[in-house]
């Protein structure tokens, strides 16, 4: 049969993500010593997944109300206030997900009306432009450069907006490039936000992992874009959730209802052990984000040293868990490099272009690993670089 | 980030180079080799070990803890008595316990037979010594905070989702 033809068209036309095709070839190889995975290394912390075994030995194994327990959604209101002094009302303004990407989804498919203009700032993840464009939407890609730390400029958003712009996409801090946006630059977004009327989808998945001392600022907290920002964070980057499908939209009532209705004819709900799970993680785990921080950042210094003394010029990451050298002075494209460091030395790292054209040149790696395995993965692309 | 964290990070790993330490916590070389000297020279740090798993190998090795019920000698307490224990290199651990028993002492050896002839000659005959009782290690799940049963050891099964 034809399924090309009978199947839907928008959807074919989307185009397959470029890590896929340098994940196959590091699947087939033994002995890959990889950087390039998304997700902690730590293990989701005890007290929390006992939490979500007893629910399982009480027989808690129905269905959840379609936004999420109760209880659940007040434990991420308080978290909300007591991080980033944000107020949302647990029964109108929150809405739980499976993961942050499902709230990302439902928002953008909310929202966009068939060619409303989403602005989105590259290199980022991975999925906002095919959603953009299952909804109908026209992405509007805004680059962001390392002169500027990888960070959204007022400016440069100014420069896309048309009467068609409906909504900005602020992830930070950011995947691939580990760039936060701290206060001052996120008040010049917000200027140009409230002056052209514009809705933010503002993907603050990562927020909990930002180092140094200032802490993360959500766009939410800024005066006046409470009421225009769509804010999602969720469970799987913070507690080591990945596997838990476990995230959260908080916003505006309006736009969160619609959210729901979505949700719930798509989803019903999000999984209720991990809702019984993350509830103690809201409660009792502050110090564990805490613990796993320290530990990220440790990291983040040896491999932010290490490519430096290797010769790859690298933008110093403030958030995420990402390093994002430049390997221009290879000579090499980002591909080409990936490809001869995993042919030569069975080193996997993504290619930057997988994330956005503005990645071309660059490298995504990962530092979610333990500090024997970086090492030892530093040693080799330093005998890499040695013999090129 | 303060001088401390060196010593979490040696702990757990201690064939760091003076440079990635350096890096870690943010300090110069130099003042990284300046804080583990004096850390050694305080007694901080009381040495650098690894941790073998012997069971692999396939050598023989037992492991017996020893509970000790002592009568506290008058001045010293129950310094003396653990003085004593503790000059025997097969003793590996000495610590006082709250609780039913005084001393809790690991002893190794090449089989079980050893460590019951140890017992019986060497501590059970110390003064002060009331009663010894011999527990032995069946097989070692976790140590030094290292998982050691293969079964329980965990796997990166992390990989190749394409949105991540």
């Amino acid at each position: 049969m034809d399924y090309a033809s009978l199947v839907n068209q928008r959807l074919r036309a989307v185009k397959p993500s470029g890590i896929r095709r340098f994940f196959d070839i590091a699947n087939e190889m033994e002995d890959v010593i990889s950087l390039s995975v998304g997700e902690p290394d730590f293990q989701t912390p005890w007290h929390i997944r006992e939490e979500g075994i007893a629910s399982l030995e009480k027989g808690r194994t129905r269905y959840t109300p379609n936004r999420g327990f109760i209880a659940l959604r007040r434990e991420i209101g308080n978290f909300l206030t007591r991080h980033y002094g944000v107020e949302y009302d647990a029964e109108k303004e929150i809405l739980v997900t499976v993961g942050g990407s499902e709230a990302i989804d439902l928002c953008v498919r909310s929202l966009i009306n068939p060619g409303d203009e989403v602005i989105i700032p590259e290199p980022s993840f991975v999925c906002y432009v095919p959603i953009t464009q299952m909804a109908g939407g026209v992405p509007v890609i805004v680059e962001t450069r390392p002169e500027d730390g990888f960070r959204l400029t007022a400016e440069a958003l100014e420069a896309k907006i048309t009467e068609k712009t409906k909504l900005l996409i602020l992830p930070f801090p950011n995947n691939p490039t580990g760039a936060v946006m701290r206060r001052p630059e996120l008040e010049a977004i917000a200027r140009v936000v409230e002056r052209h009327g514009l809705l933010v989808l503002s993907d603050e998945i990562y927020a909990e992992l930002t180092y140094g001392a200032a802490p993360h600022v959500s766009f939410a907290s800024l005066p006046g874009m409470a009421a225009r920002t769509i804010l999602i964070n969720g469970f799987s980057k913070t507690y080591s959730m990945t596997g838990w499908r476990l995230g959260y939209a908080a916003g505006p009532a309006e736009i969160i209802a619609l959210m729901t209705k979505l949700h719930q004819f798509a989803i019903m709900s999000a999984p209720t052990t991990s809702q019984y799970a993350a509830i103690e993680a809201l409660r009792n785990g502050d110090e564990d984000v805490a613990d796993m921080r320290t530990q990220y950042d440790l990291r983040r210094r040896l491999i932010v040293d290490g490519l430096t003394r290797m010769g790859l010029p690298c933008f110093e990451p403030e958030g995420a868990f990402y390093v994002f050298p430049s390997i221009r002075g290879t000579g090499l494209s980002s591909q080409a490099f990936c490809e001869k460091l995993i042919y030569s030395k069975r080193v996997a790292v993504v290619p930057g272009d997988a994330f956005g054209a503005s990645g071309e040149g660059f490298v995504r790696i990962s530092y979610s690993y333990s500090i024997g395995h970086i090492t030892e993965a530093l040693e080799r692309m330093q005998a890499f670089l040695e013999e090129l | 980030m303060p001088m401390e964290q060196l010593l979490e990070l040696l702990q757990d790993n201690a064939r760091l180079t003076t440079a990635q330490l350096a890096a870690m916590v943010g300090e110069t070389e130099e003042a990284v080799k300046a804080a583990v000297a004096g850390y050694e020279k305080e007694g901080v740090i009381k040495g650098y070990h690894t941790l073998v798993n012997w069971e692999k190998l396939g050598a023989p090795m037992a492991t017996a803890l020893i509970e000790l019920k002592v009568t506290p000698q008058k001045h010293t307490g129950f310094d003396e008595i653990a003085g004593r224990v503790m000059n025997f290199p097969e003793v590996e651990s000495v610590y006082l316990m709250s609780g039913g028993y005084d001393l809790a002492v690991t002893v190794t050896g090449k089989t079980m037979q050893d460590i019951a002839m140890f017992v019986a000659k060497r501590l059970a005959t110390i003064e002060g010594v009331i009663s010894t009782a011999t527990h032995f290690v069946l097989t070692k799940y976790k140590d030094g905070g290292v998982v050691f049963n293969s079964d329980y050891e965990e796997i990166d099964e992390r990989g190749s989702n394409l949105i991540d």
